[in-house]
């Protein structure tokens, strides 16, 4: 090791001993974070704290997006109630939310954070007197300003949370975003249930959207610990499912935009050609929405001859009329008038806020796990992200179309790679699915992976006994929800809706 | 008899714009009178009220509902007089509806809601907006016919010759787009949307309920269905021999309109004929403007709505040259 600060990771998904992770004094934490937030295309992809029975374990890995490397280190600070810390969010913002986390779950203060907020409200949270009816909200005084809460019940079909805004006339000031109703507990289940079966289940649920990216962090995870082995077509049907979701959450993300700018005609078409995309999923692994089929080790839906003619077929008529009615929209005055410089996030605050997937991508951040830190069928795939600019709503849905039709070459690429004797052999080849895998013990594996929304990345760690002791599981919704915040700032409060369908943040992903 | 007509017509119109709406985006749609089958439900409930909102609240509908049929009640009929007609009707007619929206828009604000103080804002915003180019139009067409009761204005109207198809097309295109607005419907507002902050009229009805709701969506209907009458006022023929502008050509291509000679004198029941016809062609051009567009960005809203008032403005001073009474 060149370096003695940091343990370096260059496999996506990825396993470490804790032991190989250096502990730094925190002063010498703190410099080497900035030393890094100073590089370009480096951001924090996750922060936790690890509760050993003497101390509190610091963990911090960090994405060096261009060496393609995952940089892992940590500090150690005593079990005391008082902890109280220097905050990193008070010079690299884009710590707030994972300072924020530790501080709800331990009661650890940082000093001079500027952004102490609740996060999610979690059963265990180290300060029972914060409920949800005390939340700090900011508020400004002032005789022409006025407070327009909206939710946690909305009046869409959408997940609880609620947003507040401070608004002058219909011009919005601030809006703060309040989020935790969706509370499960997630992680801790993960601890509370070891069975493989029943993690998956859980991985899955994190976010019913993103079930196949979940569930593909997760077995990378398990595999990752286990010291398996994925073989080639199995990874690429895994890059198959997780494309499939992409192409129909982006798809219906393009309706539901056309819903909010009250275009008809781009909302009903392309919400059966969603249909038809999930429906494909559903032909093949039984579910809509790809539940149980990733699984760690192997798969009980080995694509079949059939299956793949299905997948091609379809997903050359949905292009086609995809590709149609988004010229359509994208031609249309009225539509552009809606979607042009509305809810600009700008390439600046998108690296401060650690942005991640779509919103840094069409904010002009070079942003994508399928590039920095190829996992699956990527390895070999040479992936090169769709990027945009402006950072505006148009951006955002020009890129669902853009990546819709990359999504689809990916598909496609990756079918052709199988030969026919393959395919033939494909249910003898492919295993079922490993449930009793004993893990690596004393250990921490991180697996990232590009859904539709972005980077998720899980990582979990395992005790003496090879048992897991403690998981994190982060959807991108978490770094993202402050885009969402400031991109309406000084816009029309009634565009708040088109911003927030443009970003389509997960409620539960934030709130596990 | 235009009252009358006008009621019939309320039954089918909102019916008639959600079915022309259902199958322009390939769905089947629900019947003609499924609206009025729910505002037939809606009277038989009882309305539930907010505790912060007092006796406004609760009048505001029933207010709203009797100054529109009151305001009807000033339509003429194409040659036939309008139930209570008189000189400068027309002024009435407009405030008769500014009275109504000003209620329903103090209704809501005695909700106390944010969402509702936000529709109620933009909703007085853009009557206000809207109401020189009614004004200017109704001023125009007085000067040209040189009357001020809308019964004759209308049937002397017809009688200017050539001018009247120019000033005709504009007082039809500026009518559809008062009652867009008016009526709360694209480009202005979106009646479909379920999102409150982007809403305007439909935010301000969200506390209503049962039979209040009932009446302001009679209200709504029975709307629609005058401003459909008073765009046929322009484009039914009032009398045999006379020049018809084909409703139509002159409502879908913009052109002069075709021009017929009929020798024999127009029949009522052809009238009756033509009129139905100009409101269903009203009621499609709506669905269809609301299917194949998106709605404005509200900002942009007053700007469009000033427009309004400006080519109404065009029209008057083209009517001054006409007539010469610039030079007088």
């Amino acid at each position: 090791m060149m370096d003695q600060r940091y343990i370096e990771i260059l496999t996506n998904p990825g396993t470490v001993k804790l032991a190989d992770i250096p502990v730094l004094q925190y002063p010498e934490f703190s410099a080497f974070v900035d030393l890094l937030m100073g590089e370009e295309g480096t951001h924090c992809v996750s922060y936790f704290v690890l509760p050993k029975p003497d101390t509190y374990r610091f963990i911090c890995c960090m994405a060096a997006d261009e060496n393609h490397a995952l940089l892992i280190f940590s500090h150690e600070q005593p079990l005391e109630p008082s902890l109280s810390l220097q905050s990193l969010t008070a010079r690299h913002f884009q710590f707030h939310a994972f300072e924020r986390e530790i501080h709800e779950n331990f009661g650890i203060t940082f000093r001079e954070h500027p952004w102490m907020k609740p996060v999610r409200y979690p059963f265990d949270r180290a300060d029972q007197s914060r409920i949800m009816n005390n939340y700090p909200f900011f508020s400004i005084d002032g005789e022409e300003l006025h407070e327009v809460g909206v939710g946690p019940v909305h009046a869409g079909i959408i997940e609880p949370g609620h947003f507040r805004f401070i608004c002058h006339g219909e011009q919005v000031l601030h809006l703060e975003i309040q989020l935790g109703y969706q509370h499960r507990g997630v992680e801790h289940l993960f601890i509370e249930k070891p069975g493989i079966l029943h993690q998956s289940l859980l991985a899955e649920s994190i976010a019913g959207d993103t079930a196949v990216g979940h569930s593909m962090a997760y077995a990378g995870v398990v595999e990752s610990l286990a010291g398996i082995v994925v073989p080639p077509y199995l990874s690429a049907e895994r890059v198959i499912a997780l494309e499939l979701e992409r192409i129909a959450m982006h798809i219906g993300d393009t309706a539901a935009l056309c819903t909010d700018i009250a275009y008809q005609l781009g909302q009903v078409v392309n919400e059966a050609l969603r249909t038809i995309v999930i429906n494909t999923t559903q032909l093949w692994c039984g579910n809509r929405f790809g539940k149980g089929l990733v699984r760690p080790g192997g798969s009980h839906y080995p694509l079949s001859g059939a299956t793949i003619a299905e997948i091609l077929k379809n997903l050359k008529d949905v292009e086609e009329r995809y590709v149609q009615v988004t010229d359509r929209i994208f031609s249309l005055p009225s539509a552009l008038g809606r979607f042009e410089g509305t809810g600009k996030l700008t390439t600046m605050q998108a690296s401060l806020i650690g942005a991640v997937g779509m919103a840094a991508k069409s904010s002009g951040m070079y942003r994508d796990i399928r590039w920095s830190h190829p996992f699956s069928a990527y390895a070999g795939h040479r992936y090169e992200p769709v990027m945009l600019h402006k950072g505006d709503v148009w951006s955002r849905a020009m890129l669902r179309k853009r990546e819709v039709e990359k999504s689809m070459e990916v598909i496609r690429e990756l079918i052709r790679t199988f030969t026919s004797t393959e395919i033939e052999n494909r249910k003898s080849k492919i295993e079922n699915p490993i449930y009793d895998l004993s893990l690596a013990p004393s250990s921490l594996a991180i697996s990232m992976v590009e859904g539709w929304r972005g980077e998720i990345c899980h990582i979990a760690v395992t005790g003496d006994s090879g048992k897991m002791i403690h998981y994190k599981a982060k959807d991108p919704s978490f770094h993202n929800w402050m885009a969402l915040a400031l991109a309406v700032r000084n816009q029309e409060i009634s565009d708040f809706p088109l911003c927030n369908k443009s970003f389509n943040l997960s409620y539960c992903g934030n709130d596990l | 008899m235009g009252f009358l007509l006008a009621i019939v017509t309320a039954v089918f119109f909102p019916g008639l714009i959600l079915r022309i709406k259902s199958i322009a985006s390939g769905r089947k749609g629900p019947g003609i009178l499924q609206p009025w089958k729910n505002i037939l439900v809606l009277l038989r409930k009882g309305s539930v009220f907010s505790t912060t909102t007092s006796y406004i609240f609760q009048i505001a509908p029933a207010i709203y509902l009797s100054t529109i049929i009151c305001a009807m009640l000033l339509l003429p009929f194409p040659g036939m007089p309008s139930l209570f007609g008189f000189n400068g009707d027309f002024v009435l007619f407009a405030y008769l509806l500014a009275l109504g929206k000003f209620m329903f828009i103090l209704g809501a604000l005695d909700t106390g809601s944010s969402f509702e103080g936000m529709g109620a804002n933009r909703e007085a915003l853009y009557s206000m907006l809207a109401e020189p180019a009614f004004f200017i139009l109704f001023g125009t067409l007085a000067l040209l016919t040189g009357h001020t009761s809308m019964q004759q204005i209308f049937e002397s109207f017809q009688f200017t010759g050539h001018n009247a198809f120019i000033i005709g097309f504009i007082a039809v295109y500026l009518l559809i787009q008062i009652a867009m607005i008016e009526n709360s419907r694209m480009p202005v507002d979106d009646p479909k949307t379920h999102l409150e902050l982007t809403m305007i009229h439909e935010v301000m009805i969200l506390d209503h309920s049962g039979f209040d709701l009932a009446l302001i969506q009679i209200g709504t209907a029975l709307k629609f269905a005058m401003y459909g009458l008073l765009i046929a006022n322009f484009l039914v023929p009032v009398d045999g021999g006379q020049l018809i502008a084909n409703s139509e050509q002159l409502l879908m291509n913009g052109e002069k309109g075709m021009l017929h000679n009929v020798g024999s004198g127009w029949m009522v029941v052809m009238q009756v004929g033509v009129y139905f016809m100009i409101q269903a062609v009203f009621a499609s051009l709506i669905g269809l403007m609301e299917s194949f567009r998106a709605r404005k960005k509200l900002v942009r809203n007053p700007q469009f709505i000033v427009t309004l008032s400006s080519i109404a403005l065009v029209a008057f001073i083209l009517v001054l040259l006409i007539t010469f009474k610039m030079v007088d």
